[in-house]
């Protein structure tokens, strides 16, 4: 994208009591994109969310929104909007008084105010649940007048905090689809603080990986997922993660190294022809393939795919190849080598 | 239906009077009979050497609605109720906002507030004696230092309904304020980030998001102040025993003159049945007309 990012962060710091918080965090997003910030607890990632909507203030580095130096401005002259994993809805309020209460705020005269609310009430589907109360909602609906909230000031930016992690599974699946065509409809820049990397990888044009307060990686999520920058980022991402391997077991890569592999380019190959002599430690089903865990000395996470249900005894040995090209390299510090 | 789920209906119905009997047993001893048995009283004339109990029907309240000395009492309540009402909570609303803020020494301000709480009403009179004593008190010596004249504060009709509304005040407010602490712990951080963001000024988020949510507490704080209005009468033992000339005189002293210094009973039968009348359809009214009005979460 050519036009100029929408937030910038430069080197930004925070740290309580002297402790961690995030360090250097250093960010450009562009305008109507979709970024995830992804990582384990404690990562930083909401931290990093909270500096931004200026709920947080940094102990170093700048923010910029539009161009503009928010660093230490208020959460209101931002101009953004944001979704809490609590939804923070007021409780007293009813679902329409809950999704203008910032255009009163703000003195939006009153037909403007009704119509961005029957607006914001449309592409949601509340329509018809305007005199509710929160209480009176399920959990899926709450989530939505969040949205709505969210929405209905027509701000550009908008921050969401973990905002499907209250919801069930299948709930989640929906709802994912339609914020990430709420983002795409209204071209809206959306911020998206996840701990789930099956929601950071589908919804998110750009995913930042944190981890201790650091950024491991940004990169569209194929970049992710087939480049790797460290091991940490290696191991985290995928559904089973890569597996890694002490160079020192292969031949041809040094002592130092680190290998990793993805299981979908590992295959099972007749006794004596493999690479690799292995023992099956368990078999998993996971409807369209089974995940046979695999144990061999200096590896970690090494595990092969079989199509449809080909449960494998635990103690078997099976011999498994691969080829080079699919290997990632890592130095002894866990950094990618290889391109 | 089987007897089997009969008897174990039964069963779980003793099980419930049981539970409910020495609540109950107390009540009916120490509440409805002797209500009952006072408004029964005040039915009946006064029981002197010459004349004996006789029933009088509602003479001893019209003897009351003839009395000035009733008239003024029941004003002085209502202007006491009147004041430290709506005075105590809204002290004891602004202490908690602020006893509830980031502030530095948040343990020490709210032990401090609480503290007139934990005296008992007769040590809190004492106390008041002391700073309003003219010449010696504490309030004639901070007024001297301005060249202010000596004021008996108790001792004149002006003053005197007004130095006992004080003592009640600050002896209530820090009561209140433990429960507004508690119902502001309640209310959840992300609620003031979410408003922050809208840009809601301070005042807005008190008004349109905070008091309504604290509506459940007022309401009960509200009744009780009510009742304390009525109740909270050991101060006048202390500091103005009702005068001078029935200013500062509430009705439940009245009460207690009437009965045990005068020994009319029935005639504080008669009050006694009035006040608690009084006081039922208030409560009943604040508990129906503000439920409505009220969120519970």
């Amino acid at each position: 994208m050519t036009t100029a990012p929408i937030v910038e962060l430069k080197d930004v710091a925070k740290r309580w009591n002297g402790q961690l918080g995030v360090e250097e965090i250093s960010l450009d997003i562009p305008e109507g994109s979709f970024t995830a910030l992804l990582g384990p607890s404690g990562c930083g990632k909401s931290t990093t969310l909270r500096l931004l909507a200026g709920l947080e203030l940094p102990d170093e580095g700048k923010i910029l929104i539009d161009g503009k130096d928010v660093t230490t401005s208020a959460a209101s002259d931002r101009n953004l909007s944001m979704v809490f994993q609590s939804y923070a809805l007021f409780p007293h309020l009813s679902v329409a008084e809950n999704v203008v209460f910032g255009l009163k705020v703000r003195r939006v005269p009153k037909k403007e105010r009704q119509e961005k609310l029957h607006r914001a009430l449309e592409i949601t589907g509340l329509l018809g649940y305007e005199d509710r109360k929160p209480g009176e909602l399920s959990g899926g609906q709450r989530q939505r007048v969040a949205l709505a909230r969210a929405i209905v000031a027509g701000q550009r930016l908008c921050l969401m905090d973990e905002p499907l992690s209250n919801l069930d599974a299948k709930l989640r699946n929906s709802v994912r689809k339609d914020i990430k065509k709420l983002q795409r409809d209204l071209g809206i820049t959306v911020i998206y603080v996840t701990h789930d990397q099956t929601e950071a990888m589908s919804m998110a044009d750009t995913v930042v990986l944190m981890k201790d307060g650091h950024i491991q990686q940004v990169g569209t999520p194929d970049d992710l997922y087939s480049r790797p920058n460290n091991t940490f980022v290696a191991e985290f991402v995928g559904a089973p993660p890569m597996a890694l391997l002490k160079s020192s077991i292969l031949d041809g890569f040094g002592g130092d190294k680190t290998i990793g592999i993805r299981a979908e380019n590992i295959q099972i190959v007749p006794k004596g022809e493999g690479r690799m002599r292995c023992t099956v430690n368990e078999s998993e089903f996971l409807g369209a393939e089974t995940l046979i865990g695999l144990d061999h000395e200096g590896t970690a996470g090494l595990c092969v795919l079989k199509p449809g249900l080909s449960m494998v005894a635990e103690g078997n040995e099976i011999d498994i190849s691969f080829n080079d090209e699919n290997l990632h390299v890592f130095d002894a510090a866990g950094q990618r080598l290889t391109g | 239906m089987s007897a089997h789920a009969n008897l174990e209906r039964r069963r779980q119905a003793i099980y419930g009077w049981l539970l409910l009997s020495p609540a109950a047993v107390l009540l009916t001893v120490f509440a409805f009979y002797p209500s009952i048995a006072t408004l029964w009283s005040s039915l009946f004339s006064r029981n002197t050497r010459r004349n004996p109990t006789e029933f009088v029907g509602t003479e001893n309240y019209a003897d009351l609605f003839a009395d000035p000395t009733f008239w003024l009492v029941v004003k002085n309540n209502l202007f006491y109720a009147g004041i430290t009402i709506p005075v105590s909570i809204f002290i004891a609303l602004s202490m908690a906002l602020w006893a509830n803020s980031k502030i530095s020494a948040r343990g020490f301000v709210r032990t401090a507030y609480f503290t007139p709480t934990v005296l008992p009403m007769i040590a809190a009179a004492n106390l008041w004696l002391f700073f309003y004593t003219p010449g010696l008190g504490v309030l004639d010596q901070i007024g001297s230092v301005f060249g202010l004249p000596s004021v008996n504060w108790l001792g004149q009709p002006e003053t005197a309904l007004w130095a006992i509304i004080i003592v009640t005040i600050w002896k209530e407010a820090g009561f209140f304020m433990i429960f507004y602490l508690a119902a502001l712990q309640t209310i959840p951080e992300d609620l003031k980030e979410a408003a922050d963001i809208e840009g809601t000024s301070r005042w807005t988020y008190t008004r349109r998001i905070v008091l309504p949510l604290l509506m459940p507490t007022t309401l009960f704080i509200a009744v009780n102040a009510m009742i304390n209005s009525v109740k909270l009468i050991d101060h006048l033992f202390i500091l103005t025993k009702g005068g001078p000339s029935d200013a500062s005189k509430l009705i439940l002293y009245y009460i207690w003159e009437m009965a045990f210094a005068f020994f009319d009973a029935p005639h504080a039968a008669a009050i006694t049945v009035l006040v608690i009348a009084v006081l039922g359809i208030v409560a009943a009214v604040q508990f129906l007309y503000l439920d409505r009005r009220t969120h519970y979460q």
